[in-house]
This record gives C-alpha cells, sequence and structure tokens, in this order.
C-alpha cells in the first residue's frame, strides 16, 4: 500500500505520537494516553490533524445540477456560506461515501470525502460530470485540515483572529464555513473555517496550503495550550465519533448497505425533481421499507456489563444470531461500553435487550437512542 | 522506549513472571505490550485457586482499541489475585512491573521463558 505522509507528520513526530496506517495515510494514532485525548476534547479542546481527508473543487454555472445528479442530497438547494451532509451512491443504492460539501459560491461547491475515498471520489465526480457545464478538481494533495474542537475551541481559534474578524466566527453557525483572517508564522492569511467536526463538540475545522499546515499546527498549540488544548490522534476520534453516534465509512457505511439501514434516509432527496446516481434503487428500496420495516437497521447497543462489543461480534437474541457490531468499545465519558451494530428491524426498538457474543461469551446489551453523547449547550 | 526490567524473566507473549526460587511467582504484563494495548480498561483474571497451563490462555487484558488473551507462563496453582487491577486497570498501563501485577502463582512447571535480554532484544524494549 502507498504510504502517504501528511505535511505534518513532523509535527506529530517530535509530539512522540505512535502512528497508524488509516486509508493509505500514516496519521498519529495517539501522542500520549488515547483516554486523555479524548477527555480533552469533551473538557476543553484538542487538535488534530485530518490532513488525509480529501477536498475536491466543483465550479461552473451547472455546479448546484451537477451535484444534485451526482449525490444524493438536493445540494443546489444549500445557501452560499453553508454546507451539508450527503452520500455518493452507487446505481444500485451502495454507498460510496460520506462526504460534507460546502457551497462558497452560487457557482463554486468544496467537496470533502474521506481519506481512502478522496480518489475514487473524485474519479466518479470527473465522471458524472458528463454533460454539465463545471470544472472538478481535485486539491487534495496541497491542502491540510486541521481540526480544533471541544469547549474551549472558539477562544483559542480567536486568539489568531484580528479583532475586526472576532464576529465573523461567534456568529457562525453549525454546518456554514467562512473565511476568515488566522495569523500563521506572523502573517495574517485568508483561510477557509468551518464550524463541523466528527466529535459531537464544538469546533472547527481549518483548510490551510501545505505550506502554511505546520504554522498554523504550532501556533494553534502555543495558544491553545492555555486552555488546555493538546493534541489528538486517531483513537480518541475514533470513540469520540462513537459517541456522538456518528457513522464511520468502513465500518457502519459500505458499498453492501444502503442508507436507509444506516438510518440515513433523511439525507437521500427522492423528492428533487433531478434524477441522481442511485434514485431508482433507493426509491425501491423505501418503498420495500428497507431499515424500518425490513431488513436490518443500524442502532445504539448500551452495554449492562464492562466488557466490549467490537466490530464484527455476533449481535444474539436469545442465542440466535440477529445482527453484527460495526464498532463497539468502552465509552470513555459515559462508563459503560457502547456499540452501533446492525440489526434485524423486529429488534431494533429502544429498550430491546440483546446480547453481543464476546468470543463465545454472550454479555447483556440493552437498543438505546442515539446519539450515545449529546454536549450541553 | 517501554522499559524491561533486567531482574525479571519473560513469556514470548508478554508476561514477566518474579521468582525468589521459594514463594510463588509474581505475574504481570510487561512495559512493551502495555504500550502496544493502549488505555487499559478491562482485566479478567483467573480465578484464585485455579489451576493455570504454561502456554494456555488463562484471562483476558481489554483496551479501549482490542482484547488480547492473557497467556499463563508457568504451570501451577494461582494463590492470588491484584483486586486492585481488576477494580483499576490503569495500573497496568501506569506500573505494569509494580501496583500493575496481576496475579500470582505456585509453581509447577515453568514454561519457555526469555531473559530480559533476550526479550528486550525480540521486542524493542530498553534495559
Amino acid at each position: 500500500m502507498t504510504e502517504n505522509y501528511t505535511a505534518l507528520y513532523d509535527q506529530h513526530k517530535l509530539a512522540g505520537a505512535s502512528f497508524t496506517d488509516f486509508g493509505g495515510w500514516q496519521m498519529p494514532l495517539k501522542y500520549s494516553s488515547e483516554l486523555a485525548e479524548h477527555h480533552a476534547v469533551r473538557n476543553a479542546a484538542g487538535l488534530f490533524d485530518l490532513s488525509h481527508m480529501g477536498e475536491v473543487w466543483v465550479t461552473g454555472p451547472d455546479s448546484g445540477a451537477f451535484l444534485d445528479y451526482a449525490l444524493a442530497g438536493k445540494l443546489s438547494a444549500v445557501a452560499v456560506g453553508k454546507a451539508k451532509y450527503s452520500l455518493i451512491c452507487q446505481e444500485d443504492g451502495g454507498i460510496i461515501d460520506d462526504l460534507i460539501s460546502y457551497r462558497r459560491a452560487e457557482d463554486k461547491y468544496l467537496v470533502v470525502p474521506n481519506a481512502g475515498n478522496a480518489a475514487v471520489v473524485a474519479a466518479a465526480l470527473a465522471e458524472r460530470a458528463a454533460g454539465f457545464d463545471v470544472v472538478v478538481d481535485d486539491v487534495s494533495a496541497e491542502t491540510s485540515l486541521i481540526a480544533v474542537q471541544g469547549p474551549h475551541a472558539e477562544a483559542i481559534l480567536l486568539t489568531l483572529v484580528p479583532a475586526e474578524q472576532h464576529s465573523l466566527v461567534t456568529e457562525l453557525k453549525y454546518y456554514a464555513a467562512v473565511e476568515v483572517g488566522i495569523t500563521v508564522n506572523g502573517a495574517v492569511q485568508d483561510l477557509l473555517l468551518a464550524r463541523t467536526g466528527y466529535t459531537g463538540e464544538d469546533g472547527f475545522e481549518i483548510y490551510v496550503p501545505n505550506g502554511d499546515a505546520a504554522g498554523l499546527w504550532d501556533a494553534l498549540l502555543e495558544v491553545g495550550a492555555g486552555h488546555g488544548l493538546i493534541p489528538a490522534g486517531l483513537a480518541c476520534r475514533d470513540s469520540l465519533r462513537l459517541e456522538a453516534g456518528m457513522p464511520l465509512y468502513g465500518n457502519e457505511l459500505s458499498r453492501e448497505g444502503n442508507p436507509y439501514a444506516a438510518g440515513l434516509g433523511p439525507v437521500v432527496s427522492l423528492k428533487k425533481e433531478s434524477d441522481f446516481v442511485g434514485k431508482a434503487v433507493l426509491a425501491e428500496l423505501k418503498e420495500l421499507g428497507a431499515g424500518s420495516t425490513s431488513g436490518r437497521r443500524l442502532v445504539g447497543l448500551k452495554g449492562l456489563g464492562r466488557r466490549a462489543g467490537r466490530s464484527h461480534y455476533p449481535v444474539l437474541k436469545d442465542g440466535n444470531v440477529v445482527g453484527e457490531v460495526t464498532s463497539g468499545q468502552p465509552s470513555p465519558t459515559l462508563g459503560y461500553p457502547i456499540a452501533l451494530a446492525y440489526v434485524d428491524v423486529e429488534h431494533s426498538e429502544p429498550g430491546t435487550a440483546l446480547d453481543i457474543d464476546l468470543r463465545g461469551k454472550p454479555e447483556p446489551f440493552e437498543v438505546v437512542e442515539l446519539p450515545f453523547y449529546k454536549r450541553q449547550k | 522506549m517501554a522499559k524491561v526490567v533486567a531482574e525479571l524473566k519473560y513469556s514470548a507473549e508478554h508476561e514477566w513472571v518474579a521468582t525468589d526460587g521459594s514463594g510463588p511467582a509474581n505475574i504481570g504484563i510487561s512495559a512493551v505490550a502495555a504500550e502496544a494495548l493502549g488505555d487499559i480498561v478491562y482485566v479478567d483474571l483467573p480465578e484464585v485457586g485455579s489451576t493455570v497451563t504454561a502456554g494456555e490462555t488463562c484471562g483476558e487484558v481489554e483496551s479501549t482499541k482490542s482484547v488480547s488473551d492473557l497467556y499463563a507462563p508457568v504451570t501451577g496453582e494461582v494463590v492470588e489475585i491484584n483486586d486492585d487491577v481488576v477494580s483499576d486497570p490503569a495500573l497496568i498501563n501506569n506500573d505494569p512491573y509494580g501496583a500493575g501485577w496481576l496475579f500470582k502463582v505456585a509453581v509447577t512447571e515453568e514454561g519457555p521463558l526469555l531473559s530480559a535480554e533476550e526479550y528486550a532484544a525480540a521486542n524493542g524494549g530498553e534495559l
């Protein structure tokens, strides 16, 4: 497998990170303790390198119509400055990736796919662009992405933003983005700042050219130290997103699955007038009651004991297999094991008692509403 | 780099064994293993009075990211387990050769054990 390194690799090494391969990238797994990093994000702030994520610009007069065709959501309805969570599906309704699209102008969107899928998504977009007046430009290789997540994220960020632009940051809504001046290496640079994240906390994601990434990372660490900010790796990113009930591509989402089973029915806009890739099959699946009256559905499971279920462990009802765990681990914030699992719809109601087969031993769990964790606002 | 204590013996499965030749052997897992596992959140130990067999599994260690089997490095009867580590598994990360010990065995036979030098050479620990 090709090993890719982000522009922040040296920063991570200096900070003593242990690394893991993720989607073909050498990424920091943790710097010290993943539990300490998890708690820092919940209680103060964490700094994440997300430069392995993709960035694809879509520009041209047909941009909105093109994305309406290429993705499952109605992107033409997104206001300039706002963002939308969407899916890119296959003709058979299978999920190629989940992604966030930012509308930056009437005729300009930034589409952000997952690391391991960035090239595939960029290729699918380019292919689907035939017949539309758009340009698809994959800038993933030149672009770094740094996230500051946690209740202190805003205060930390403001220390690097000129006073006259503070209101741009403080008034920025969730799932919105703005160009804002951020001080990097002694100079104010206009960078794209989004109020988004994958942790269940307030926070920001900053798109920065590779050449300025290390400067921005170091500046955030320096000004953030007094606010409890520490660098945070992928291990805690996974436990944070799981507590927030957010799906991970490759675990909960795949080409073999479908949006309805994953609980992402509302993301699919069958009502939009235009055709889109996968529409016919998805309409059929909805008609069949996929994820509501037929097949399996993604649910949250809360452990009643101390043992955690793990990906691929079977889910049992009275000893019979009725599902499979996709993600699971002890929840650092809640103090009990949590899991996401696909289970037969008849056993998916909150309150249903199920077992997870822990390597031969059944361990009691209960179906609960998602998310597991919701921050106090 | 993770510490390897010179006075101990080690199994290939990362358990350390402390014997003074007379009393029961004290057993734990190495700092190399504790570091690789990540933050340990659960430990399942053999029961006092049960017999463990060298090279066979006798419990589990669960971290935030994974579950690993615990292998007995020696054969014999379990005479004591560390209750503190059961209620606070982080002791294994914080002090793997001290407060993070796991259980004691009245040894009838040792499994194949490595010296500290051999273990460190094979697993990248620091003596």
